[in-house]
């Protein structure tokens, strides 16, 4: 019982044994088990495609009441399969006059930065890549290397669509980044480590239940960088065709699509590691340490579904007024939110009794925060409602 | 390496120079100004190599963070400011190339002189396991460097109003 219940600990003790046993030193050991860890992440990630593509136009389909997908078979769901096969066999274009060299290093880059950030993405108390004590720090800084890669996407294509979209790229991604690091910072107030896995373990309350605040605003600051609708203004095709991606064809379009699915289960992982207890469930993750994995995997689904949701309910934003929107509204919320937790930590005392009532001064902070924040747009939304006409486009011109 | 045997170490950090070296040529020697900026990128990351090799995680991070994030920033301002940066018919060397060898060289000495000529310390201890805090308990303890600190931000604040009051229309 006791082997089913820790099975993946287990079997990596098992297979270490195993490879023990043919006489190798330990380093060569060492060398094969973190191999082997390496493609195991790189194939969940790009397994993240096979698997999100089809419950996205499935999910998509049913809000929109349609069926959606529905030949492949069984129940459409081989379409992502389908769609594999149609790509490989397109012609691979590159236009006349692109920087040849760039436009091919874009597409062979782009996947890159969203696979590295599953190297800190905890599954279990011991299923981790790497245990960085600099983790989130390290997928933040992740982050500025994914903007050089769409910015060299963009660039390489000579297209004044794609060239559009790479500004556009390092306009929206370094203003989202800011209220996403604001987030992540008041996180690690509470948690007290940089760690994924210590944040984890910190999360007696998830994070989501004791600062609502910091939970949206990092879910919309996620969903603004993994580059999804409605706020995917960086490939807009009612504005700019493809965005960075237009002149990609064939297998190298097939990157950036991949690239796509893999960045936002990477972000769903990281919204349910941060925010909603990663690995934990209820002490579910002590009685059977086997389902830890799982359960991190049930929570990214629900994020992504959440995600799902926003595309299908909500219209695509202006850009002007998605850049506004983030350094006009979300960095100061933000920066209300970092300094209420600041204050919140200095008011209980050390100890390992106050997590609940960090948690509950924390949401109490957080609740007055949205009260006021309502209260406030309440009131700019009356004004721009009862202003005279002229003036009201004026207004959200603003 | 006085005698020491070549370690993991020695190989990676020379690996890292290499590299760090490469990038820094391309930057000089490269007619194309996004691809001289793109080899800048590949030498900040060697740097933040270094720091890797030196067990100081956290300024590896902030040396990708701060300087490959401001590399996007400085791609866009070199595009919208220079005129035909497509074409590869910018010069990589101008007129004034001899004065600029002379300069260089000069500093090159200078480093070379003060490298070779000073004494090293080196730590004996390790890195302490929780460094990451105590360099933020540093940061705004008073003893320490809460000044320092509390001086760079209002600077940074200051560049920041004058940004905006230079963008603004009216």
């Amino acid at each position: 019982m006791d082997f089913i219940l820790n099975f993946w600990t287990e079997l990596g003790a098992w297979a270490q044994g195993v490879l023990y046993g043919w006489g190798l030193p330990e380093w060569a050991v060492n060398l094969i088990s973190d191999f082997v860890g390496v493609l195991i992440l790189l194939i969940i990630g790009v397994m993240a495609v096979l698997i999100f593509t089809p419950m996205e136009r499935k999910v998509i389909a049913r809000m929109q009441d349609r069926p959606g997908p529905n030949r492949v078979w069984p129940y459409g769901l081989l379409q992502a399969l389908a769609d594999a096969i149609k790509m490989l066999t397109k012609e691979d274009v590159t236009p006349r006059h692109a920087d040849r060299a760039l436009h091919m290093l874009g597409a062979l880059i782009v996947a890159v930065p969203a696979l590295l950030v599953y190297a800190v993405l905890p599954w279990g108390p011991n299923i981790i890549g790497k245990d960085l004590n600099v983790g989130v720090l390290f997928i933040v800084a992740i982050g500025s290397i994914h903007v050089l890669a769409l910015l060299i996407a963009g660039w390489g294509a000579n297209n004044k669509f794609s060239l559009l979209s790479a500004f556009r790229v390092v306009n929206q991604l370094l203003a989202y980044e800011i209220p996403m690091v604001l987030c992540i910072l008041t996180v690690i107030l509470f948690s007290r480590t940089m760690s994924t896995q210590g944040i984890v373990e910190a999360q007696t309350v998830p994070y989501f239940v004791s600062m609502p605040v910091a939970g949206l605003i990092f879910l919309i600051c996620a969903m603004a960088e993994a580059n999804r609708s409605p706020v995917d203004l960086l490939e807009a095709d009612s504005e700019m065709v493809a965005g960075y991606m237009v002149e990609y064809s064939g297998m190298k379009f097939a990157m950036f699509f991949i690239a796509e699915y893999v960045n936002m289960f990477a972000a769903a992982i990281l919204i349910s590691t941060l925010f909603l207890g990663g690995w934990k469930f209820f002490g579910l993750e002590d009685l059977a340490p086997v389902l830890t994995p799982f359960i991190v995997f049930a929570k990214a689904v629900f994020v992504i579904f959440c995600m799902l949701w926003f595309r299908a309910t909500f219209p695509r934003m202006r850009f002007d007024h998605l850049v506004g929107f983030a350094w006009k509204f979300l960095v100061p919320l933000s920066m209300v939110n970092l300094m209420l937790g600041a204050l919140v930590v200095k008011l209980t005392p050390d100890g390992s009794g106050d997590i609940w009532a960090e948690a509950g001064l924390m949401l109490l902070g957080n609740l007055i925060v949205i009260a006021v924040t309502a209260v406030i747009l309440n009131r700019a939304a009356r004004k721009v409602k009862d202003a005279p006409a002229l003036q009201r486009i004026v207004a959200v011109e603003r | 390496m006085n005698g020491s045997p070549v370690t993991m170490s020695h190989i990676v950090f020379i690996i890292l120079s290499a590299i760090a070296l490469v990038g820094a040529l391309g930057v000089v020697l490269n007619r194309n100004l996004f691809r001289a900026a793109l080899f800048l990128v590949l030498s900040f990351v060697a740097v933040a190599g270094f720091y890797i090799l030196l067990e100081a995680e956290f300024l590896a991070m902030v040396q990708i963070l701060v300087y490959v994030g401001a590399i996007s920033i400085l791609i866009i301002f070199a595009i919208m400011l220079s005129r035909r940066m497509m074409s590869s018919e910018f010069k990589a060397f101008n007129e004034q190339w001899a004065w600029a060898l002379v300069a260089a060289l000069a500093l090159f000495a200078i480093l070379a002189f003060v490298l070779l000529g000073v004494v090293w310390p080196t730590a004996e201890a390790s890195v302490p396991e929780n460094a990451i805090s105590d360099l933020g308990q540093a940061l705004v303890s008073p003893d320490q460097f809460v000044l320092v600190f509390e001086v760079a931000s209002v600077l940074l604040l200051v560049a920041l109003v004058g940004a905006v009051i230079i963008a603004r229309e009216r």
